[in-house]
């Protein structure tokens, strides 16, 4: 498939997951791979940590105002910037007359106990403003690197939870409003990053059932990362490849060869286990990151990443054009 | 005995502490079967088991009391799953001056919320859980799993978080109009509250209102508790450890959880570091080409040895980093194992890893 196109699914992407799946690698790998094809991203980032900044080079964290981390050849860029409840919340409260109290508001703890009131308005106040910049902001792809843990989902489902609380008001428009642009595939979609690891797995599978459930997003795809690149040739006998180039190995040498060679070809084995239950478990597009053995993760490691999402993605098939289900949807109604 | 092992012999209570999937809940788990193999009666209390790890703890719900584990050991394993909504529950119901004022609280919309909105209830829930279950006396071992928050303050702060919450003094004043001295700041109160009901709906403010109006006269016996809660965590009874991977995202976590306990006066007993990749031994010099060329064969098996032992080297430096900031706490290596723990011999496993 083009990787423009697949990148211009939708405006925004959520991208979610457990902790330790590496959400904010793919984050920034999938940031790069869009700039690379010449669009205009803007990465919003939850929690006021530098994550995919940091991973793309950016020293020291992030905040409100927006950084330029990348740019790729005339068009492509990626700028990253921080949204923080706190934040958003002082700029609803200015938005609505309550300028003059709301710094009260919050260091009194009002707020908390508004916030308990209502559960999800902090939530709700972050996803109002990641809808007022895909009005207001020029990007082609707006890349939400959001809560880890098991936060996403409430997160998400709390525009669904706000309109039964709140009748009447400005919160329940703004929730209804979030509520219509998360249910909308040409607008917001979904990626579920996870390892090839049955917990992981299991969470994923979960998560994107209740996202695409109770939430009624629509998934983008699922990304596996951290799978080994497969190696032909692992299962060969150390001391018969040897002899083949015309060399001889200390036994203890052989043995470790082999031990190493073993242990890789039984993860891979569990991985691919793991990567087909998980296809069987959901019909969506999925696309693999590789382990990276060698180095940390840094610019270039991201580059790198960033090139096999995009064969990933270049692999996957066409999606069937409309103008084909027509005629049939015709065909039959006649 | 490996220090570790002293842990599990002499304290009361351990609190395993780190960042989401590094296997706090199976570490937990690991420590209070040892602690029943070595005759203790030990009850391990856990937030989000993944499933079959649940089942085999015969854990399918959440309860707010602990379950006996069957199996042949001399001491005891109970589990607990926590129930942070019914654990919020029993303390109202506790400190209440009459089933009423429990009953006019319980309901209450504000209250209802408390659990899933409040931000560190779930870990206010764990350490009043902790602490209830080791008053009991019935346990010689509370091991508890902490949620998976960022900062490891979370699990130390949420009882003043709380106590903060049912403090406010906006809400306060407004039930309290007989205290005349204090009626000039009321009218402003009331200015800001009628403020932000326009903005969120009178119903939720007057819920609010109502919320701490039944909490009214509560808040002493609260303070109380919380406060004996923070003393047994800061107590020699118990024990922190600290879970992490060595991967490097995880250990700056860990180093950032190790930093935020000091701060709060804490030290870290006890280092656990899951999923090591093996070690393969670097070996005499071989007879045969200095540089295996070509694809396939040879450098194939070469340049596997070679990534795992860049790996081993990443997580090595990696782990000493973190090994030194918690010195001189016992550092326990657990290998990547083939699968994810579900049973019982799979814990017992991941025991022998910790303490041998």
């Amino acid at each position: 498939m083009d990787i423009a196109a697949w990148c211009r699914q939708a405006r925004i992407l959520i991208v979610a997951g457990k902790g330790g799946v590496g959400k904010t690698t793919v984050s920034a790998s999938l940031a790069v791979m869009a700039a690379r094809v010449g669009l205009n991203v803007l990465v919003v980032q939850l929690e006021g940590e530098g994550s995919v900044a940091s991973a793309l080079g950016h020293p020291g964290p992030i905040g409100y105002e927006e950084v330029v981390l990348r740019s790729e050849g005339d068009e492509g860029l990626v700028r990253a910037r921080a949204i923080t409840p706190d934040e958003a919340l002082l700029e609803y409260l200015a938005d609505h007359g309550l300028r003059a109290v709301s710094k009260r508001l919050l260091s009194s703890g009002t707020i908390d106990v508004i916030s308990t009131a209502i559960p999800g308005i902090r939530d709700i106040l972050v996803l109002g403003k990641v809808k007022q910049l895909e009005r207001t902001d020029g990007a082609d792809l707006i890349l939400i690197d959001a809560p880890a843990t098991g936060h996403a989902l409430t997160f998400l489902g709390s525009a669904a939870g706000l309109v039964d609380v709140a009748k009447v008001g400005p919160i329940r428009v703004q929730a209804s409003e979030v509520g219509d642009l998360l249910r909308d595939p040409a607008r917001c979609q979904v990626l579920v990053v996870t390892l090839p690891e049955e917990t992981p797995v299991n969470e994923a599978v979960e998560t994107a059932g209740r996202l695409e459930g109770s939430v009624g997003m629509t998934l983008a795809g699922v990304v596996v990362n951290g799978r080994y690149q497969e190696l032909e040739g692992l299962g060969a006998n150390p001391e018969e490849a040897a002899a083949a180039v015309g060399g001889r190995l200390d036994p203890a040498h052989a043995r470790v060869l082999r031990e190493a060679a073993q242990f890789r070809l039984q993860r891979q084995r569990l991985q691919a286990e793991q990567a087909d239950r998980l296809a069987r478990s959901l019909a969506v597009p999925m696309l693999e990151v590789p382990y990276l053995f060698t180095t940390e993760i840094g610019p270039g490691e991201i580059d790198h990443l960033a090139t096999a999402l995009s064969e990933a993605v270049a692999g996957l098939p066409e999606p069937e054009p409309e103008a084909q289900l027509e005629p049939e949807a015709a065909a039959a109604e006649r | 005995m490996s220090g570790l092992a002293e842990l599990v012999g002499q304290r009361s209570v351990i609190v395993c502490c780190g960042s989401g999937g590094v296997g706090k809940t199976t570490t937990a788990a690991a420590i209070a079967l040892r602690a029943a193999e070595e005759g203790r009666r030990a009850c391990v209390v856990t937030i989000d088991p993944a499933k079959r790890l649940a089942d085999a703890l015969g854990l399918e719900a959440l309860t707010n009391a602990p379950k006996l584990v069957e199996g042949q050991w001399p001491g005891e394993l109970w589990a607990l799953m926590l129930d942070t909504k019914g654990t919020f529950d029993d303390l109202v119901s506790r400190y209440a001056a009459d089933p009423g004022q429990a009953e006019n609280i319980l309901t209450n919309r504000v209250y209802r919320n408390l659990s899933s909105a409040l931000s560190g209830t779930q870990e206010y829930m764990a350490s009043e859980k902790l602490y209830e279950l080791h008053e009991e006396e019935r346990f010689d071992l509370v091991v508890v799993d902490t949620p998976p928050t960022r900062n490891a303050l979370d699990f130390i702060d949420a009882p003043r978080r709380l106590l903060r919450f049912l403090d406010n003094r906006v809400f306060r004043f407004v039930m309290t109009p007989t205290r005349t001295y204090l009626r000039a700041v009321s009218v402003a109160t009331r200015t800001i509250l009628r403020t932000i009901s326009k903005v969120v709906g009178a119903e939720v403010v007057e819920d609010a209102v109502t919320f701490f109006q039944a909490f009214e006269g509560m808040e002493e016996g609260f303070r109380a508790r919380a406060q004996r809660v923070m003393e047994l965590l800061r107590s020699k009874d118990c024990a922190f450890v600290l879970v992490a991977s060595p991967r490097t995202d995880t250990v700056a976590e860990a180093l950032f959880f190790a930093d935020k306990l000091a701060d709060a006066g804490i030290e870290v007993q006890g280092l656990v570091v899951n999923r090591l990749h093996p070690r393969f031994p670097e070996q005499g010099p071989s007879t045969g080409p200095a540089e295996p060329r070509g694809e396939g064969g040879l450098a194939v098996l070469e340049r596997n040895l070679a990534d795992f032992r860049a790996v081993a080297e990443r997580e090595e430096s990696n782990l000493a980093v973190l090994a030194e900031r918690v010195s001189p706490a016992p550092v326990a290596r657990i290998p990547f194992l083939a699968g994810d723990v579900h049973d019982l011999d799979g814990l017992a496993q991941i025991a022998d890893h910790l303490f041998g």
